[in-house]
Protein backbone atom coordinates (compact mmCIF):
# COMPACT_ATOMS: atom_id res chain seq x y z
CA UNK A 1 0.00 0.00 0.00
CA UNK A 2 1.30 3.57 -0.56
CA UNK A 3 2.07 6.04 2.19
CA UNK A 4 0.00 7.82 3.93
CA UNK A 5 1.04 11.15 5.49
CA UNK A 6 -1.29 12.22 8.66
CA UNK A 7 -0.99 15.07 10.69
CA UNK A 8 -1.16 14.30 14.32
CA UNK A 9 -2.68 16.99 16.44
CA UNK A 10 -1.77 20.07 17.35
CA UNK A 11 -5.28 19.73 18.61
CA UNK A 12 -5.95 16.24 19.40
CA UNK A 13 -8.36 14.53 22.57
CA UNK A 14 -5.52 12.61 24.18
CA UNK A 15 -3.36 15.52 23.93
CA UNK A 16 -4.06 19.22 26.66
CA UNK A 17 -1.26 20.96 24.84
CA UNK A 18 -0.26 21.42 21.23
CA UNK A 19 2.11 19.50 19.72
CA UNK A 20 1.78 18.14 16.11
CA UNK A 21 3.58 15.34 14.66
CA UNK A 22 3.71 14.34 11.21
CA UNK A 23 3.07 10.68 10.97
CA UNK A 24 4.13 9.14 8.22
CA UNK A 25 2.00 5.49 8.18
CA UNK A 26 2.27 2.13 5.59
CA UNK A 27 -0.88 -0.09 6.65
CA UNK A 28 -1.38 1.79 9.59
CA UNK A 29 2.06 1.37 10.86
CA UNK A 30 3.81 4.46 11.29
CA UNK A 31 7.31 4.60 9.64
CA UNK A 32 8.24 8.45 10.24
CA UNK A 33 7.16 10.99 12.28
CA UNK A 34 8.37 14.66 12.24
CA UNK A 35 7.43 17.02 15.30
CA UNK A 36 6.63 20.75 14.97
CA UNK A 37 6.39 22.72 18.01
CA UNK A 38 5.81 26.42 18.93
CA UNK A 39 2.36 26.41 19.08
CA UNK A 40 2.50 28.16 22.92
CA UNK A 41 6.15 29.67 22.40
CA UNK A 42 5.49 32.87 24.86
CA UNK A 43 9.14 33.99 25.42
CA UNK A 44 9.54 34.00 29.23
CA UNK A 45 13.18 33.92 28.37
CA UNK A 46 12.65 37.37 27.02
CA UNK A 47 11.33 38.77 30.26
CA UNK A 48 14.61 38.92 32.19
CA UNK A 49 15.84 41.69 29.79
CA UNK A 50 12.70 43.75 31.82
CA UNK A 51 11.80 42.41 34.99
CA UNK A 52 14.10 41.89 37.74
CA UNK A 53 15.60 39.03 38.93
CA UNK A 54 13.41 38.86 41.94
CA UNK A 55 10.46 39.47 39.69
CA UNK A 56 11.94 36.42 37.49
CA UNK A 57 11.29 33.66 40.08
CA UNK A 58 7.38 34.22 39.84
CA UNK A 59 7.94 34.32 36.05
CA UNK A 60 9.57 31.31 35.66
CA UNK A 61 7.09 29.50 37.77
CA UNK A 62 4.92 30.19 34.60
CA UNK A 63 6.46 27.94 33.03
CA UNK A 64 5.05 25.20 33.76
CA UNK A 65 1.96 24.69 35.83
CA UNK A 66 2.43 21.48 37.37
CA UNK A 67 6.13 21.53 38.27
CA UNK A 68 5.76 25.38 38.84
CA UNK A 69 7.66 25.18 42.57
CA UNK A 70 10.56 23.07 41.11
CA UNK A 71 11.02 25.46 38.58
CA UNK A 72 11.29 28.69 40.68
CA UNK A 73 13.94 25.97 43.32
CA UNK A 74 16.15 25.38 40.16
CA UNK A 75 16.56 29.31 39.44
CA UNK A 76 16.86 30.06 42.89
CA UNK A 77 19.43 28.11 43.22
CA UNK A 78 21.09 29.36 40.63
CA UNK A 79 20.72 33.10 41.86
CA UNK A 80 22.12 31.91 45.25
CA UNK A 81 25.50 30.61 43.92
CA UNK A 82 25.83 33.33 41.97
CA UNK A 83 25.21 35.83 45.06
CA UNK A 84 27.49 33.07 47.30
CA UNK A 85 24.41 33.10 49.55
CA UNK A 86 23.87 29.86 52.14
CA UNK A 87 20.52 28.57 52.10
CA UNK A 88 19.33 27.95 56.06
CA UNK A 89 18.70 23.75 56.50
CA UNK A 90 14.91 24.44 57.79
CA UNK A 91 14.83 26.23 54.25
CA UNK A 92 15.91 23.34 52.36
CA UNK A 93 14.30 20.67 54.17
CA UNK A 94 10.44 22.73 53.23
CA UNK A 95 11.58 22.69 49.64
CA UNK A 96 12.05 18.96 49.44
CA UNK A 97 8.96 18.69 50.77
CA UNK A 98 7.20 20.94 48.40
CA UNK A 99 9.09 19.45 45.63
CA UNK A 100 7.90 16.24 46.58
CA UNK A 101 4.36 17.26 46.92
CA UNK A 102 5.31 18.41 43.38
CA UNK A 103 6.09 15.01 42.57
CA UNK A 104 2.76 13.14 43.88
CA UNK A 105 0.69 15.46 41.93
CA UNK A 106 1.91 15.44 38.66
CA UNK A 107 2.10 11.68 38.79
CA UNK A 108 -1.10 11.20 39.87
CA UNK A 109 -2.47 13.32 37.19
CA UNK A 110 -0.24 11.77 34.75
CA UNK A 111 -1.67 8.28 35.51
CA UNK A 112 -5.14 9.48 34.95
CA UNK A 113 -4.19 11.24 31.80
CA UNK A 114 -3.13 7.95 30.69
CA UNK A 115 -5.91 5.82 31.91
CA UNK A 116 -7.77 8.14 29.96
CA UNK A 117 -5.63 7.98 26.75
CA UNK A 118 -6.68 4.49 26.20
CA UNK A 119 -10.15 5.00 27.43
CA UNK A 120 -10.28 3.78 30.92
CA UNK A 121 -12.46 6.78 32.42
CA UNK A 122 -12.93 5.80 35.44
CA UNK A 123 -9.97 5.33 36.47
CA UNK A 124 -8.61 8.60 35.37
CA UNK A 125 -11.91 9.79 37.82
CA UNK A 126 -10.11 7.87 40.45
CA UNK A 127 -6.60 9.13 40.50
CA UNK A 128 -7.65 12.65 40.07
CA UNK A 129 -10.35 12.23 43.47
CA UNK A 130 -7.00 11.31 45.22
CA UNK A 131 -4.96 13.99 43.57
CA UNK A 132 -7.03 16.61 44.93
CA UNK A 133 -5.84 16.22 48.14
CA UNK A 134 -2.67 16.46 47.30
CA UNK A 135 -3.69 19.89 46.04
CA UNK A 136 -5.40 20.91 49.41
CA UNK A 137 -1.72 19.92 50.96
CA UNK A 138 -0.19 22.19 48.49
CA UNK A 139 -3.14 25.32 48.96
CA UNK A 140 -3.02 25.04 52.95
CA UNK A 141 0.88 24.67 53.34
CA UNK A 142 1.49 27.81 50.35
CA UNK A 143 -1.27 29.58 50.09
CA UNK A 144 -1.83 28.84 45.95
CA UNK A 145 -3.01 25.41 44.89
CA UNK A 146 -0.76 25.02 41.59
CA UNK A 147 1.73 27.81 41.53
CA UNK A 148 2.93 27.88 44.82
CA UNK A 149 4.90 31.07 45.07
CA UNK A 150 6.96 29.66 47.88
CA UNK A 151 10.44 30.18 46.98
CA UNK A 152 12.24 33.31 47.22
CA UNK A 153 16.60 33.79 46.79
CA UNK A 154 17.85 32.90 50.04
CA UNK A 155 14.95 31.10 51.28
CA UNK A 156 11.33 30.30 51.29
CA UNK A 157 8.58 31.89 51.97
CA UNK A 158 6.56 30.41 54.17
CA UNK A 159 7.13 27.99 57.37
CA UNK A 160 5.02 24.56 57.63
CA UNK A 161 4.04 24.10 61.44
CA UNK A 162 3.62 21.68 63.42
CA UNK A 163 0.02 20.95 63.27
CA UNK A 164 -0.10 21.20 59.28
CA UNK A 165 2.75 18.72 59.67
CA UNK A 166 0.58 16.38 60.91
CA UNK A 167 -2.41 16.53 59.01
CA UNK A 168 0.05 16.25 56.14
CA UNK A 169 1.39 13.01 57.21
CA UNK A 170 -2.09 12.14 57.88
CA UNK A 171 -3.45 13.33 54.37
CA UNK A 172 -0.04 11.04 52.83
CA UNK A 173 -1.07 7.87 54.52
CA UNK A 174 -4.63 8.31 53.21
CA UNK A 175 -3.13 8.91 49.76
CA UNK A 176 -0.63 6.21 49.86
CA UNK A 177 -3.70 3.78 51.04
CA UNK A 178 -6.17 4.55 48.18
CA UNK A 179 -2.93 4.60 45.35
CA UNK A 180 -2.29 1.26 46.80
CA UNK A 181 -6.05 -0.09 45.93
CA UNK A 182 -5.93 0.78 42.56
CA UNK A 183 -2.19 -0.82 41.73
CA UNK A 184 -3.58 -3.62 40.16
CA UNK A 185 -6.22 -2.28 37.96
CA UNK A 186 -3.37 -0.04 36.50
CA UNK A 187 -0.65 -2.56 36.40
CA UNK A 188 -2.35 -5.85 36.45
CA UNK A 189 -5.55 -5.58 34.43
CA UNK A 190 -5.45 -7.39 31.37
CA UNK A 191 -6.65 -4.52 29.24
CA UNK A 192 -4.19 -2.19 30.25
CA UNK A 193 -1.65 -4.85 29.86
CA UNK A 194 -2.26 -5.54 26.39
CA UNK A 195 -2.27 -1.20 25.55
CA UNK A 196 1.57 -1.01 27.21
CA UNK A 197 3.44 -4.21 27.56
CA UNK A 198 5.89 -4.28 24.66
CA UNK A 199 4.46 -1.28 23.43
CA UNK A 200 7.37 2.11 22.53
CA UNK A 201 10.16 0.09 23.50
CA UNK A 202 13.53 2.54 23.97
CA UNK A 203 16.88 0.44 24.80
CA UNK A 204 19.54 1.78 27.41
CA UNK A 205 21.55 2.49 24.50
CA UNK A 206 19.23 4.46 22.54
CA UNK A 207 17.78 6.20 25.96
CA UNK A 208 21.27 7.04 26.71
CA UNK A 209 22.10 8.03 23.49
CA UNK A 210 19.02 10.25 22.86
CA UNK A 211 19.81 11.76 25.96
CA UNK A 212 16.12 10.96 27.27
CA UNK A 213 15.27 12.46 30.78
CA UNK A 214 13.59 11.14 34.08
CA UNK A 215 11.11 8.14 34.46
CA UNK A 216 11.47 7.98 30.01
CA UNK A 217 14.93 7.47 31.13
CA UNK A 218 15.09 5.46 34.42
CA UNK A 219 12.31 2.82 32.39
CA UNK A 220 14.83 2.25 30.32
CA UNK A 221 17.42 0.77 33.14
CA UNK A 222 19.63 3.65 33.79
CA UNK A 223 19.46 4.86 37.35
CA UNK A 224 19.89 8.62 37.20
CA UNK A 225 17.91 11.21 39.42
CA UNK A 226 19.08 14.29 39.05
CA UNK A 227 17.99 13.98 42.76
CA UNK A 228 21.26 12.17 43.46
CA UNK A 229 22.99 15.63 43.22
CA UNK A 230 21.85 16.50 46.96
CA UNK A 231 20.25 19.79 46.31
CA UNK A 232 18.20 21.39 48.48
CA UNK A 233 18.18 18.40 51.22
CA UNK A 234 17.96 14.90 48.91
CA UNK A 235 21.75 14.60 50.18
CA UNK A 236 20.73 14.35 53.55
CA UNK A 237 17.36 11.89 52.59
CA UNK A 238 17.60 7.94 51.79
CA UNK A 239 16.20 7.11 48.80
CA UNK A 240 17.21 5.16 45.43
CA UNK A 241 16.34 5.76 41.90
CA UNK A 242 13.24 3.83 40.66
CA UNK A 243 14.47 1.82 37.99
CA UNK A 244 12.76 -0.68 35.27
CA UNK A 245 14.72 -2.29 32.73
CA UNK A 246 11.80 -2.96 29.70
CA UNK A 247 11.81 0.66 28.92
CA UNK A 248 8.42 0.04 27.18
CA UNK A 249 5.16 1.82 28.43
CA UNK A 250 4.23 -0.75 30.84
CA UNK A 251 7.55 0.26 32.87
CA UNK A 252 7.18 3.91 31.90
CA UNK A 253 3.60 3.62 33.89
CA UNK A 254 5.83 1.15 37.03
CA UNK A 255 8.35 3.52 37.45
CA UNK A 256 5.84 6.80 37.79
CA UNK A 257 3.74 4.21 40.18
CA UNK A 258 6.09 3.66 42.26
CA UNK A 259 7.75 7.03 42.58
CA UNK A 260 4.43 8.65 44.14
CA UNK A 261 5.87 6.03 46.95
CA UNK A 262 8.85 7.04 46.98
CA UNK A 263 7.79 10.76 47.01
CA UNK A 264 5.91 10.23 50.14
CA UNK A 265 8.51 8.27 52.00
CA UNK A 266 11.47 11.49 51.22
CA UNK A 267 8.44 13.82 52.83
CA UNK A 268 7.95 11.63 55.48
CA UNK A 269 11.72 11.43 56.10
CA UNK A 270 12.09 15.07 55.59
CA UNK A 271 9.48 15.77 57.80
CA UNK A 272 10.99 13.75 60.58
CA UNK A 273 14.67 15.65 60.37
CA UNK A 274 13.17 18.96 59.69
CA UNK A 275 15.51 20.92 62.01
CA UNK A 276 14.50 24.29 63.21
CA UNK A 277 15.76 27.91 62.55
CA UNK A 278 15.48 30.56 60.50
CA UNK A 279 13.53 30.54 56.65
CA UNK A 280 15.54 32.62 54.84
CA UNK A 281 19.06 35.01 54.55
CA UNK A 282 18.94 38.55 52.99
CA UNK A 283 20.45 38.58 50.02
CA UNK A 284 23.48 41.10 49.35
CA UNK A 285 24.56 42.08 45.88
CA UNK A 286 23.85 41.47 42.53
CA UNK A 287 24.03 38.21 40.54
CA UNK A 288 27.59 38.20 38.74
CA UNK A 289 28.91 35.47 36.72
CA UNK A 290 27.13 32.32 35.05
CA UNK A 291 25.82 29.57 36.53
CA UNK A 292 23.83 26.07 35.46
CA UNK A 293 21.74 24.75 38.14
CA UNK A 294 19.60 21.30 37.95
CA UNK A 295 16.87 20.17 39.51
CA UNK A 296 14.58 16.45 38.94
CA UNK A 297 11.68 17.65 37.88
CA UNK A 298 8.81 14.92 37.88
CA UNK A 299 9.47 14.59 34.12
CA UNK A 300 13.21 14.52 34.51
CA UNK A 301 16.09 16.61 34.56
CA UNK A 302 15.54 20.41 34.25
CA UNK A 303 18.33 22.77 33.51
CA UNK A 304 18.69 26.33 33.99
CA UNK A 305 21.26 28.33 32.27
CA UNK A 306 21.72 32.22 33.96
CA UNK A 307 23.85 34.69 33.47
CA UNK A 308 24.21 38.37 35.24
CA UNK A 309 25.99 41.17 34.45
CA UNK A 310 26.30 42.48 38.19
CA UNK A 311 22.91 44.46 37.52
CA UNK A 312 19.23 44.51 38.75
CA UNK A 313 18.58 42.53 35.20
CA UNK A 314 19.76 39.00 33.81
CA UNK A 315 21.41 39.14 30.85
CA UNK A 316 20.21 35.63 30.09
CA UNK A 317 17.96 33.22 31.23
CA UNK A 318 17.69 29.69 29.44
CA UNK A 319 15.46 26.84 30.08
CA UNK A 320 16.67 23.19 29.74
CA UNK A 321 13.26 21.12 30.34
CA UNK A 322 12.56 17.03 30.58
CA UNK A 323 9.81 17.52 27.75
CA UNK A 324 12.36 19.00 25.23
CA UNK A 325 14.94 16.32 26.18
CA UNK A 326 12.53 13.10 25.94
CA UNK A 327 11.31 14.37 22.31
CA UNK A 328 13.93 12.87 20.22
CA UNK A 329 13.25 9.27 22.31
CA UNK A 330 9.59 9.47 21.13
CA UNK A 331 10.55 9.82 17.40
CA UNK A 332 12.84 7.14 18.03
CA UNK A 333 10.48 5.00 19.75
CA UNK A 334 7.26 5.61 17.05
CA UNK A 335 8.54 4.32 13.87
CA UNK A 336 6.96 0.34 13.26
CA UNK A 337 4.22 1.19 16.11
CA UNK A 338 0.71 0.59 15.17
CA UNK A 339 -1.23 4.44 14.59
CA UNK A 340 -3.57 3.32 17.15
CA UNK A 341 -0.86 2.98 19.65
CA UNK A 342 0.62 7.02 19.14
CA UNK A 343 -1.76 8.28 21.95
CA UNK A 344 -0.46 6.39 24.68
CA UNK A 345 2.99 6.45 23.27
CA UNK A 346 3.15 10.03 23.17
CA UNK A 347 1.70 10.18 26.64
CA UNK A 348 4.51 7.95 28.25
CA UNK A 349 6.74 10.68 27.74
CA UNK A 350 4.37 12.63 29.75
CA UNK A 351 4.35 15.95 27.37
CA UNK A 352 4.78 18.94 28.52
CA UNK A 353 4.55 21.75 25.71
CA UNK A 354 3.88 24.83 27.71
CA UNK A 355 7.45 23.58 29.58
CA UNK A 356 9.36 22.75 25.74
CA UNK A 357 8.11 26.33 24.27
CA UNK A 358 8.16 28.50 27.09
CA UNK B 1 -12.37 -7.24 37.36
CA UNK B 2 -9.91 -5.57 39.75
CA UNK B 3 -11.83 -2.11 40.08
CA UNK B 4 -14.81 -4.35 41.51
CA UNK B 5 -13.52 -3.46 44.65
CA UNK B 6 -13.42 -0.06 44.46
CA UNK B 7 -17.03 0.32 42.02
CA UNK B 8 -18.74 -1.33 45.14
CA UNK B 9 -16.75 1.31 47.81
CA UNK B 10 -17.45 4.05 45.33
CA UNK B 11 -21.52 3.08 45.26
CA UNK B 12 -21.62 2.68 48.96
CA UNK B 13 -19.52 6.62 49.65
CA UNK B 14 -21.00 10.14 49.41
CA UNK B 15 -19.99 12.20 46.56
CA UNK B 16 -16.45 13.59 46.15
CA UNK B 17 -17.40 16.58 44.15
CA UNK B 18 -19.71 19.56 45.83
CA UNK B 19 -23.42 21.08 44.02
CA UNK B 20 -20.77 23.87 43.66
CA UNK B 21 -22.72 27.18 43.86
CA UNK B 22 -24.94 26.47 46.82
CA UNK B 23 -22.67 24.64 48.89
CA UNK B 24 -18.99 26.03 48.94
CA UNK B 25 -15.51 24.84 50.25
CA UNK B 26 -14.39 25.91 53.16
CA UNK B 27 -11.39 28.58 52.11
CA UNK B 28 -7.78 27.45 54.26
CA UNK B 29 -6.58 30.14 56.84
CA UNK B 30 -3.79 30.64 54.49
CA UNK B 31 -4.76 31.15 51.06
CA UNK B 32 -3.97 33.44 48.94
CA UNK B 33 -6.75 35.50 46.98
CA UNK B 34 -7.89 38.75 46.15
CA UNK B 35 -5.84 41.93 46.68
CA UNK B 36 -7.09 44.58 48.70
CA UNK B 37 -5.77 47.70 50.57
CA UNK B 38 -6.32 49.90 53.41
CA UNK B 39 -6.02 52.84 51.93
CA UNK B 40 -6.15 55.04 54.83
CA UNK B 41 -2.75 53.29 55.73
CA UNK B 42 -1.09 53.55 52.56
CA UNK B 43 1.50 56.08 52.29
CA UNK B 44 1.72 55.82 48.66
CA UNK B 45 5.66 54.39 48.63
CA UNK B 46 4.63 52.90 45.34
CA UNK B 47 6.98 49.77 46.84
CA UNK B 48 3.98 47.30 45.62
CA UNK B 49 4.45 48.70 42.08
CA UNK B 50 8.56 48.22 42.11
CA UNK B 51 7.98 44.45 43.69
CA UNK B 52 5.06 43.20 41.30
CA UNK B 53 5.98 40.71 38.98
CA UNK B 54 3.40 41.22 36.81
CA UNK B 55 3.09 45.19 36.92
CA UNK B 56 -0.43 45.37 37.58
CA UNK B 57 -0.33 48.01 40.60
CA UNK B 58 -0.25 51.59 39.55
CA UNK B 59 0.32 54.23 42.63
CA UNK B 60 0.62 57.99 41.56
CA UNK B 61 1.64 60.07 44.59
CA UNK B 62 0.48 63.32 43.14
CA UNK B 63 -3.01 62.27 42.59
CA UNK B 64 -3.12 59.88 45.53
CA UNK B 65 -4.10 56.82 44.11
CA UNK B 66 -3.74 53.27 43.72
CA UNK B 67 -4.34 51.26 41.08
CA UNK B 68 -4.78 47.56 40.82
CA UNK B 69 -5.40 45.41 37.61
CA UNK B 70 -7.34 42.63 39.15
CA UNK B 71 -7.02 40.34 35.90
CA UNK B 72 -3.51 40.78 35.78
CA UNK B 73 -2.64 39.99 39.16
CA UNK B 74 -1.35 36.82 39.72
CA UNK B 75 -1.63 36.64 43.58
CA UNK B 76 1.70 35.59 44.15
CA UNK B 77 1.59 38.39 47.04
CA UNK B 78 5.05 39.69 47.13
CA UNK B 79 3.37 43.56 47.39
CA UNK B 80 1.63 42.36 50.90
CA UNK B 81 5.26 40.86 52.06
CA UNK B 82 7.00 43.75 51.11
CA UNK B 83 4.50 46.77 52.09
CA UNK B 84 5.99 48.76 54.31
CA UNK B 85 3.19 49.85 56.45
CA UNK B 86 1.39 46.24 55.77
CA UNK B 87 -1.50 48.14 54.27
CA UNK B 88 -1.94 45.25 51.90
CA UNK B 89 -3.81 42.76 52.34
CA UNK B 90 -5.12 39.53 50.40
CA UNK B 91 -8.97 37.62 51.27
CA UNK B 92 -8.76 33.85 51.49
CA UNK B 93 -10.83 33.42 48.11
CA UNK B 94 -9.59 34.72 44.49
CA UNK B 95 -11.75 37.24 42.41
CA UNK B 96 -15.35 35.87 41.26
CA UNK B 97 -16.00 35.78 38.14
CA UNK B 98 -17.17 39.50 35.86
CA UNK B 99 -19.07 40.15 33.04
CA UNK B 100 -16.79 43.05 32.21
CA UNK B 101 -13.18 43.81 33.03
CA UNK B 102 -12.37 46.69 34.99
CA UNK B 103 -9.50 48.45 37.05
CA UNK B 104 -10.05 49.13 40.59
CA UNK B 105 -9.07 52.14 41.92
CA UNK B 106 -8.83 53.96 45.18
CA UNK B 107 -8.16 57.28 45.81
CA UNK B 108 -6.84 58.52 49.22
CA UNK B 109 -8.74 61.09 51.13
CA UNK B 110 -7.38 63.58 52.52
CA UNK B 111 -9.62 63.90 55.71
CA UNK B 112 -10.11 61.25 58.73
CA UNK B 113 -13.71 60.56 56.73
CA UNK B 114 -11.32 58.77 54.17
CA UNK B 115 -13.53 55.96 52.61
CA UNK B 116 -11.90 53.73 49.91
CA UNK B 117 -13.95 54.65 46.97
CA UNK B 118 -13.93 51.52 44.20
CA UNK B 119 -14.85 52.26 40.55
Amino acid sequence: MAKTVLPFGPQHPVLPEPLHLTLTIEDEIVKEAIPKLGYVHRGLEKLAEIRDHNQMIYIVERVCGICSCLHALCYCQGIESLMGLEVPSRAKYLRTIWSEMHRIHSHLLWLGLFADAFGFESLFMQFWRIRERVMDLQEETAGNRVILSVNQVGGVRRDISAESAQWILDTLKTVEKETLQLKSTILDDYTVKLRTVGKGVLTKEKAYELGAAGPTLRASGIAQDMRQTGYAAYSELDFAPVVETDGDCYARTTVRFNEIFQAIDLIRQAFSKLPEGELAVKPKGLPTGEVVSRVEQPRGECLYYIRGAGKKFLERVRIRTPTFANIPPLLDMLPGCDLADVPVLILTIDPCISCTER
Amino acid sequence: MFMTKTILKNLLTKYATRLYPFQKRETFAHSRGELKIDMEKCILCGVCQMRCPSQCIKVDKQAKTWEVDPFSCVYCGVCVEACPVKCLYQEKLYRAAVAEKDMVMHVQQPKETAEPAAT
